[in-house]
Parts: structure tokens; sequence; C-alpha cells
């Protein structure tokens, strides 16, 4: 049990908005703690020579913070039992300015009989959706 | 272009992962997280776990010691180089705590074709000791074809 009465929940109710500032040093500490060394993900001159614009996020980091809003909504990391996305557009991190993720978390569905309401989350970056379909289930 | 015949491949179990609390907080401050159940062993048995509990996204790393298998498997014949991330999905019977011994099986679950594109669905379930299901990780990328 949380500390979340579900009878109190709306569908649309938003649930939080936080901004999270990714960097350079965001994408070197996320590549060491996952194992995921690609990289397009923090050298441009290898980003560039497989045709993009420059390093990008690890798609997985962007799944990783969206979900944060989630998760500081209901208190309990071990509370999302199941989330999933699309990966739909590019996070490009610049290497000064970095990047700005700018998540929101909405009520998409309650299940009061299981205790369970599904969080939909909108990760957009320049004003621009990065994730499709983010959803996280989480269990009160 | 990927084997459309490894549809329905199954791939042994990896070696066992062990979840260290060290490895948890470390992944957890990459995702920003600040919730004491990741970081803080204290909380995380107040609110009824053994140890730290892992970040909703932690199993990815189990599941790519599976993917890293599938993609160095000629037979799949996967460019890695082509390789983009479509989507991801994590499906969890309880959360991965620290102390746990994880091992994962990969199915291949569908190969398809959209042009010159592949997208490869793999479907990997992570059991902790005595065969207990944890997370299933639903992984699809896509695979660019040549120009």
């Amino acid at each position: 049990m949380t500390h979340i009465n579900i009878a109190s929940l709306e569908v649309g109710q938003i649930i939080g908005t936080e901004e999270f500032h990714l960097t350079r040093d965001s994408l070197v500490r996320y590549a060491g703690a996952s194992g995921d060394f690609n990289p397009i993900h923090y050298r441009d001159d290898f980003a560039q020579s497989v045709g993009l614009d420059g390093v990008l996020a690890h798609g997985m980091l962007t799944m990783g913070v969206a979900v944060q809003v989630a998760v500081n909504w209901v208190g309990d990391a071990g509370k999302v039992i199941d989330y999933g996305v699309r990966f739909t557009k590019p996070v490009f991190v610049d290497a000064q300015d970095g990047a700005v993720l700018v998540v929101t978390g909405k009520i998409g569905e309650i299940d009061a009989e299981n205790g369970e309401v599904r969080i939909d989350l909108t990760a957009a970056f320049n004003d621009t959706v990065v994730l499709g379909k983010a959803q996280a289930r989480v269990r009160l | 272009m990927v084997n459309p015949n490894v549809q329905g491949k199954k791939y042994p179990a990896t070696n066992p992962y062990l979840v260290g609390r060290e490895k948890i907080r470390e992944f957890a401050h990459a995702v920003k997280s600040t919730n004491p159940i990741n970081l803080d062993v204290f909380a995380a048995q107040a609110a009824g776990y053994t140890d730290v509990v892992a970040p909703p996204t932690f199993a990815v790393v189990v599941q790519e010691r599976s993917l890293a298998t599938v993609l160095g498997d000629p037979e799949a014949d996967i460019d890695f180089s082509r390789v983009v991330h479509g989507d991801q999905r994590f499906i969890h019977a309880r959360p991965i705590v620290a102390g746990d011994e994880l091992v994962s099986v990969l199915e291949v679950a569908s190969v398809k074709t959209l042009g010159a594109h592949s997208m490869v669905t793999f479907e990997t379930k992570i059991f902790a000791e005595g065969d207990e299901l944890v997370c299933t990780a639903i992984s699809t990328l896509v695979v660019r074809g040549a120009e």
C-alpha cells in the first residue's frame, strides 16, 4: 500500500511534470552504468560518420529518466510493474548546453479492483515528443 | 537483412548475473533517480524489500547479455552498426533487488521485413534462483537495410 488513495484519482489527472538536464556527462555515466558503449552516445565524429547530426542520448536513458516522474509520484520504484515505450525521435545532446527533457505524467487508466493505475508519460525535447506510447503500470 | 528463419529460435540461458547493491545505486544515479528505495537499504527494508530495489529499466543490463549472444550469432545475421532501438517493455513479476542472481533466456519472437528494413522482436525472460520468473523484457530492434 502507498500513501495514494486510488478512489481520489481521475483519468486525465496530471501527476507531475519534471525537467531533466542531460549533458554529455550524463551519457557517459549511463554508458558505464548500463554497459552500452555505442560511440554514437559520446563521439561526435562517430555519430556524424553514420549520418547523425551529432551525439544522441541512449533511448534507454530517456526511457529510464522519464519513468522517474511515475516513481516520484508513487514513492517506490518497486511499484512500477509494467513499463513500455517506443523510441520515436532522437534526443541530441549538445556538447556545451546538453539537452532538457520535459516529462509529464498523467493518469491514463484506473483499475480499482487490482489497485493499479496506468501512467501515461509524455517526454519532450525542444517541444518535440521523443517517446511514443510511454506507459507505466503502477501498483498502489 | 535479418534471417527470417531465426523467428522462434531460443538461445541458451546466460551465466548468472549477481545484482550488486552498488550497481543498483550507480544505475539509479545514471537515470536520475532520487527514490530512496533505489538508494537506501533502510528505506528499502522499511518498505518490505530485502535490499535496495533496481530502477524499473535496470533489467536492460541483463537483457543485454542475451542480446549480445544473438548479435554474435552468424545465423541471425544482424548488422549491429545498422541497428536502431524501436521499442522496449519490461513486465515485472516482482522488482529486481540487490542480491538477486539472474539468468536470462531469449527467444526471437518475430522477424518482420518492411522494404529494405527488418524489425526483430526479442522476448527475454529473466529468472532468479529456483526458476522464479522476475521479469519479461520485450525489445524490438529495427535493422536498416543497406543503401
